[in-house]
């Protein structure tokens, strides 16, 4: 079966710093597949590339067989990639409840209309309010978004990737910042979106990755040293040696 | 209509008064309270269109005068041309054609340079826009056929069905029934998707875009829209002075806008009319005091941007960061 | 084909160019070292012209009185900077525009007060006053070439001091990391200030060379302050070298569009459309030459490397 997303020769240089050197990366439907590697090793550039935030120096990005590589980051939304942000990017000036169904609004048709209120549009403003109930943030619906905390940010930003339907979710860790007991929780909640998403999931929290993923690969100084079954990189001498070699 | 907060008490208050001063001080014999009275109705108007794109939108446009003189100025030309002639496929007296042609000069202008100005934001922005006001005033004030900067009067006014314009009564109430559906027109399309979309992207356009909106698109449409707001406006304004010339578009009117948007309120439906009034109130008490009414203007602008913690741009950006 | 026209109406392309470029340096070093948009820059170049007229009036020697007036307009520069343009630093880029715009109508109006509405004619000494014959035929006021040298040799002047002076490398240094610099023990306040009124002073500058050509008037700042901002826009914000090219490039093309356009219109054109559209399209040619630059390339033509 395709790979969902494939990444072949992806190259992305700052200056002299190669950020990004020659990655190949393969995400299967449905799986939960993990990046880890040392700080700076270039996970945030990478995921950036594939959410087209960020244009590639070389290579190719395709999804679902169709290339993708060049396209603005408006239209990969559309083709069914949703992102995360590692540092949390919300609609600050409005209501939690706002946030969510403008994802939602993104998925009903164009926003060209300019008569009826959108908070009185039912189904968008229902199906927002049952995404939030899915990760418990209800109660907190109708607040301003900068009165939550920083954990209820991240909540809101897993809502968000939910409720805009993307079969692939790249997720750029989405545990920072979070104490022990909510991290727990997002973990559960992670583990129930196995099998109904496709999650490219960006961490340095090792008991979320190995709790989550299917496979892992590792990024260190751009390049992907090994990608495998969660034991398999376990038992690698490559990655120990990066890992342990630098920390 | 729902719960009134205190803002929209203020808001009708404010509109009812405008509705009843100015025409009992003109059938009291004060015209010049009427003329102020419409003055400041028809920069509310522009003020408001500012507004839209400024307060809502998050795009800092310094040139928003020239829409204010294109729209003037398509009053002014065929007027012009209609009594002197010179140039029969535009002369014409006919309101409702010069209306038109008005609000589509405005839009072509505000889709060509609002197509090559959002490419850019912030400052840069700014100054394109302010660029391209510029542009438009060099570009009459070398029109020698209609006096260039010396200005274009009219013998004659629009010829609407129902109103005469030459009655200052009907005038105000043409301007004022205007103003009041600018400001519906607003609050409509902000709060709509539309709405949403351009005020989303206003706080935090790279979440929007990772959502999916071609934001660049949606807020070039408000610019048109604004624009077109903004040329009628200006063909109002033509109609009132009588009197038509490239200073309109000089880009200190258009500093003059930004700072009755911001002052007033960036971001709330009163703003506007209430940043145009203080303006108008302004001008009129400075001015009868000393010719050089600019320098404690200026001076007042000045002491506000300093002291306002976080300056102006942080009270109309303040709500969310 | 006029060479001789064609040759003079480059001159005072270039000579245009140049004056710009003063303009335009002092605007984008201060914005690109001290990240502050100042509106109020043609209002300094408007004054400097003013102090100058004056001066020249009163001493009866115009180089005497440029000598005198550039320190003063300096000292002006400085006042603005400590009183104003200080307390702006930590705001929003557009507060600075919205700031300095209050700052256009104190200066503006300040002048007018001072010097009245009506502008002063700059009398030239006769030695400046003649003509320079070139060649056959091609004969340039004296005075235009003045400007050229000059403008050139400012230029020079800026290149070595930003690139091969120990203040240029503070200069360049201060931009990208002010508390590094200051902890080094070098006070950025000052510096901010020094390089504000060199900007000043270079803004007077060009206001004193032009006025002699067309007299001082009140309005000469705001109508500078856009053209200058187009240079900065096309040429690339914070980058000297951009603005010189830029400013060259739009002398030339504001220059020549003005004198060769309608004869180039009228190559297509009935002569009555070619005499009314072409000074119409000549005043836009500079901001059609942005916006083209803008759609290609949004950041300018040299934009700087992000440090």
């Amino acid at each position: 079966m395709a790979p969902l997303l494939q990444v072949k020769g992806l190259m992305k240089s700052f200056g002299g710093v190669t950020a990004t050197d020659n990655v190949d990366l393969d995400v299967i439907k449905g799986e939960v597949h993990a990046i880890i590697g040392p700080n700076g090793a270039g996970k945030t550039t990478l995921v950036s590339q594939l959410s087209g935030a960020l244009k590639p120096d070389a290579g190719a990005v395709s999804l679902n067989g169709s290339d993708i590589t060049y396209k603005p980051a408006y239209k990969r939304a559309k083709l069914g990639i949703t992102r995360s942000f590692q540092i949390t990017s919300l609609v600050m000036g409005m209501s939690v409840l706002d946030n969510v169904a403008l994802a939602v609004q993104a998925n009903d048709g164009h926003s060209y209309r300019f008569l009826k209120p959108a908070r009185k549009i039912s189904h968008i403003r229902d199906k927002a309010m049952e995404t939030l109930i899915k990760v418990g943030l209800h109660k907190r619906a109708n607040e301003a978004t900068s009165a939550l905390s920083h954990g209820e940010h991240r909540q809101m930003e897993i809502a968000i990737a939910l409720a805009s339907e993307a079969e692939l979710m790249l997720l750029d860790e989405p545990m920072a910042g979070l104490g022990p007991e909510e991290s727990a929780l997002l973990v559960a909640f992670l583990k129930e979106l196995k099998g109904q998403r496709t999650i490219l999931l960006i961490e340095h929290d090792m008991d979320a990755v190995f709790a989550l993923a299917d496979r892992i690969s590792v990024l260190v100084y751009g390049q992907i040293i090994a990608t495998g079954l969660p034991d398999e990189i376990r038992s690698d001498d490559a990655v120990r040696h990066a890992y342990l070699g630098e920390e | 209509m729902g719960k009134m907060t205190k803002t929209g008490w203020a808001t009708l208050i404010g509109m009812v008064a405008l509705a009843i001063l100015p025409p009992y001080f003109l059938l009291t014999g004060q015209a010049f309270y009427m003329d102020l009275a419409t003055r400041l109705v028809i920069l509310g108007i522009a003020a408001t269109s500012l507004n839209l794109i400024l307060g809502y939108g998050g795009m800092v446009s310094f040139g928003h005068a020239a829409f204010i003189g294109l729209g003037a100025y398509a009053v002014g030309i065929t007027s012009y041309h209609a009594t002197w002639g010179g140039f029969d496929l535009i002369a014409s007296y006919n309101g409702l054609l010069q209306l038109i042609l008005a609000l589509s000069i405005s839009a072509a202008y505000a889709l060509v340079t609002g197509a090559i100005s959002l490419r850019t934001k912030g400052v840069y922005f700014l100054m394109i826009t302010m660029a391209f006001g510029q542009m438009a005033f060099f570009l009459f004030q070398s029109l020698d056929v209609y006096n260039g900067d010396d200005g274009l009067t009219i013998d004659v006014r629009s010829e609407l069905p129902f109103i005469n314009l030459d009655s200052p009564m009907q005038l105000y109430i043409l301007c004022y029934i205007s103003l009041v559906v600018a400001m519906l027109l607003v609050k409509t399309i902000v709060n709509s998707r539309f709405g949403m979309v351009l005020q989303g992207a206003k706080d935090n356009n790279e979440r929007m875009v990772t959502l999916g909106y071609n934001t660049y698109f949606y807020r070039l449409t408000a610019y048109v829209i604004s624009g077109v707001m903004c040329g009628y406006a200006g063909f109002l304004l033509g109609n009132f002075t009588t009197f038509i010339s490239p200073a309109m578009m000089h880009w200190t009117r258009s500093g003059e806008l930004m700072f009755m948007v911001i002052l007033g309120g960036a971001g709330t439906a009163l703003g506007p009319i209430l940043g145009s009034s203080i303006f108008i109130l302004l001008e009129e008490a400075l001015s009868s005091i000393t010719l050089y009414w600019h320098l404690p203007f200026g001076v007042i602008l000045i002491v506000v941007v300093m002291f306002v913690r976080g300056g102006l741009m942080g009270l109309f950006k303040g709500k969310g960061e | 084909m006029d060479y001789t026209l064609l040759f003079t109406q480059v001159l005072n392309g270039l000579q245009l160019g140049l004056l710009l470029f003063l303009v335009a340096s002092g605007l984008t070093l201060v914005f690109g070292i001290l990240d502050f948009v100042n509106l109020a820059h043609g209002s300094i170049y408007m004054i400097g012209a003013f102090i100058c007229a004056s001066l020249t009036l009163l001493v009866g020697n115009f180089l005497l009185a440029v000598l005198i007036a550039l320190p003063l307009t300096g000292l002006v520069g400085y006042v603005v900077e400590r009183v104003v343009a200080r307390k702006l630093y930590d705001k929003d880029h557009l507060d600075h525009v919205l700031g300095t715009f209050g700052l256009v109508l104190v200066l503006d109006t300040t002048a007018q007060i001072i010097w009245g509405p009506a502008g002063i004619t700059v009398p030239l000494p006769a030695w400046l006053n003649g003509q320079v014959e070139l060649f056959d035929g091609a004969r340039i006021p004296s005075f235009r070439l003045l400007i050229i040298g000059t403008g050139l040799a400012v230029a020079g002047g800026l290149f070595w001091l930003v690139n091969y002076t120990r203040l240029g490398m503070l200069i360049r240094a201060g931009a990208s990391n002010r508390t590094m610099v200051s902890a080094l023990g070098i006070d950025i306040q000052f510096l901010f200030a020094l390089v504000f009124a060199l900007g000043a002073v270079l803004a007077g500058l060009a206001g004193m060379l032009i006025s002699p050509i067309t007299g001082t008037s009140i309005g000469m700042g705001g109508q500078i302050i856009i053209t200058a901002f187009v240079v900065i826009i096309i040429g690339g914000v914070g980058s000297m070298k951009g603005a010189f090219i830029a400013a060259l490039l739009i002398g030339l093309i504001d220059t020549l569009g003005r004198s060769f356009l309608d004869k180039l219109f009228a190559l297509v054109m009935s002569e009555n459309a070619a005499e009314t559209a072409a000074p119409a399209i000549a005043a836009m040619m500079i901001y059609i030459l942005m916006a083209i630059v803008l759609v290609v390339k949004p950041q300018g033509l040299f934009p700087p490397k992000v440090r």
